[in-house]
């Protein structure tokens, strides 16, 4: 992507806020999630409702949070309500019809690890920041969407630690499990979209975006990457939508000092 | 009948002991923090930290040795990255080791709610597929009754004491929150005694009605310390601190780096006012963040 005036970055926020339609009721993580969603609010889908899980509802911040409890969240929401309410009344009352969550790792079933990276926990390689709202989100939600960077350390064979349920084993196992919604339909990344096959339930990649070949997506894959008989090309970035991502980081920038939110 | 409102200092003095288990809450939001040192500075031991969020002041808890274990559902320096003494506490287990309890924040939640409930446990639909509840002990199943679903149970959270910080409290000691409120009701009806630091005490509260109130008579203390939430925010007040949060990166990546910190800037300062002075932070004001 040599000659493309635009960031792999941002090609992914952008590809994963186009497929947010407006008047969805959608539950966001913090960092590209949040991004993403907001994309889309401020371009196609005004009507778009965002929560976090600090309690804020219909929140319409006019840059993005550094934290999911930013004061900016709350300012301009429809309403704050506690956080045993959000995750009560509003999360497993089935009242969120897409849950957008980040990862440290996934797996070929779109099972999320955000806890350890090495095989033992009680000593583990690497320590991160743990669960968080996502196992609820990821077995509440009508349906998941994961956006995360796609390389060997990230979509990896074997989790090292199973977070939030995606898939589960496969198949029906997830149904089986008593987890509702759909689960995870789409995994957006900086290489493209993959999608759950329909039986299997198998991340397929679906989508390359512009630049990329499909050599690419499969190197930067742990697992033997299953590749759809039809890939669509994503479409690169329209001037506005650019226009409106670079707009809203540098407000954040600004608003933020010198922390980045990448 | 006497009156909670105290010094932070005689309140932390007579309230938390050491052993106890302590709540410390504020959803990235009016995180107390003036209190959490001056915890530090009474250098309580073997405390038992619950928090759904510990970020920068339990990492200075746990880097300074006050804990022996940790109940928590995300650990993090919100925007920033590692907190760099529970990972070193976690995955070397220095100062001393330091024993986990894992959960999940809508558990997290639930715990504090059926623990101001005066119920045994917390019920919900979650860890569905997740390995949490192999290392958790405390994540149990319980099958409904009514519809014979399989659901999650954990036990209440009934810490020895709640601390949490709040805007405003009357000369009587009802405090107001205001803004993303958390869980600090939760957190606060479910403990054996509260405190709460405010930013002011005012003559009148003049709080909307259905707004966050907590009585006085729920509370064991309540202590003015300006600024007793930064770095984190006090909506109406001030904004997050978010240059300080960077900071901290460095400060605490270093055994001891974190140490000479905590020595000149916490333990050798007597109050909040003389550690904002001595460590050069001038809070941010709400124009600066919502202007």
């Amino acid at each position: 992507m040599a000659d493309a005036n635009y960031t792999s970055t941002e090609i992914m926020t952008i590809e994963a806020a186009r497929r947010l339609k407006n008047g969805t009721v959608c539950f966001v993580g913090i960092g590209m999630p949040s991004a993403a969603a907001n994309l889309a609010r401020l371009t196609h889908a005004p009507e778009v409702v965002l929560i976090y899980e600090s309690g804020t509802i219909g929140a319409k911040p006019r840059v993005l949070p550094l934290s999911i409890g930013d004061g900016e969240l709350a300012e301009y929401a429809d309403t704050v309500v506690s956080v045993p309410e959000i995750f009560r009344y509003w999360l497993q009352g089935g009242r969120v019809d897409v849950g957008f969550l980040g990862a440290a790792q996934v797996d070929r079933f779109g099972n999320i690890n955000t806890t350890v990276v090495g095989n033992d926990y009680a000593k583990p390689k690497v320590r991160l920041p743990g669960a968080g709202g996502a196992p609820e989100i990821a077995s509440n939600a009508k349906e998941t969407w994961i956006i995360i960077k796609q390389s060997k350390r990230t979509f990896v064979p074997k989790l090292d630690f199973l977070t939030s349920v995606g898939h589960l084993d496969g198949g029906d196992s997830r149904a089986r499990s008593g987890a509702r919604g759909a689960g995870p339909t789409a995994v957006i990344t900086d290489l493209g979209v993959l999608a759950p096959d329909p039986v299997s339930r198998e991340l397929t990649l679906v989508a390359i975006h512009p630049g990329i070949t499909v050599e690419q997506a499969v190197a930067s894959t742990g697992w033997d990457l299953k590749v759809a008989a039809t890939l669509a090309r994503t479409a690169p970035p329209t001037a506005s939508e650019l226009e409106t991502l670079r707009d809203l980081h540098a407000r954040t920038a600004k608003a933020h000092g010198t922390l980045a939110m990448e | 009948m006497t009156s909670k409102i105290m010094p932070l200092a005689e309140a932390v003095g007579r309230f938390v002991k050491d052993g106890h288990t302590i709540a410390m809450e504020g959803f990235t939001h009016l995180i107390p923090f003036a209190a959490g040192h001056e915890v530090i500075r009474q250098a309580r031991r073997e405390l038992t930290l619950v928090r759904m969020t510990p970020d920068i002041i339990y990492d200075q808890l746990i880097g300074m040795g006050c804990a022996k274990s940790l109940v928590f559902s995300w650990g993090g320096n919100p925007g920033v990255g590692s907190i760099h003494r529970f990972r070193d506490a976690i995955e070397n287990g220095w100062p001393r080791p330091l024993a986990i309890q894992e959960h999940s924040h809508a558990d997290m939640a639930g715990r504090y709610q059926a623990g101001a409930s005066g119920l045994p446990f917390s019920v919900l639909r979650g860890y569905v597929g997740s390995d949490l509840p192999k290392h958790n002990p405390n994540i149990r199943s319980i099958t409904c009754p009514f519809t014979g679903e399989r659901l999650a149970a954990t036990p209440a959270i009934n810490p020895d004491v709640t601390v949490i910080h709040a805007q405003k409290a009357d000369r009587e000691g009802n405090v107001l929150i205001i803004g993303i409120v958390g869980v600090q009701k939760e957190a606060v009806l479910a403990a054996k005694a509260a405190i709460v630091t405010v930013e002011e005490i005012v003559d009148r509260l003049e709080a909307p009605m259905n707004s966050c109130v907590l009585p006085h008579w729920v509370l064991a203390a309540v202590c003015e310390v300006p600024y007793g939430a930064h770095p984190s925010y006090a909506h109406g007040y001030y904004g997050r601190d978010n240059a300080f949060c960077k900071a901290w990166d460095p400060i605490s990546r270093d055994r001891d780096t974190f140490l000479a910190w905590m020595k000149e800037h916490v333990l050798g300062t007597k109050d909040h006012a003389g550690f904002l002075k001595s460590a050069g932070i001038t809070p941010i004001g709400r124009d600066a963040i919502h202007g």
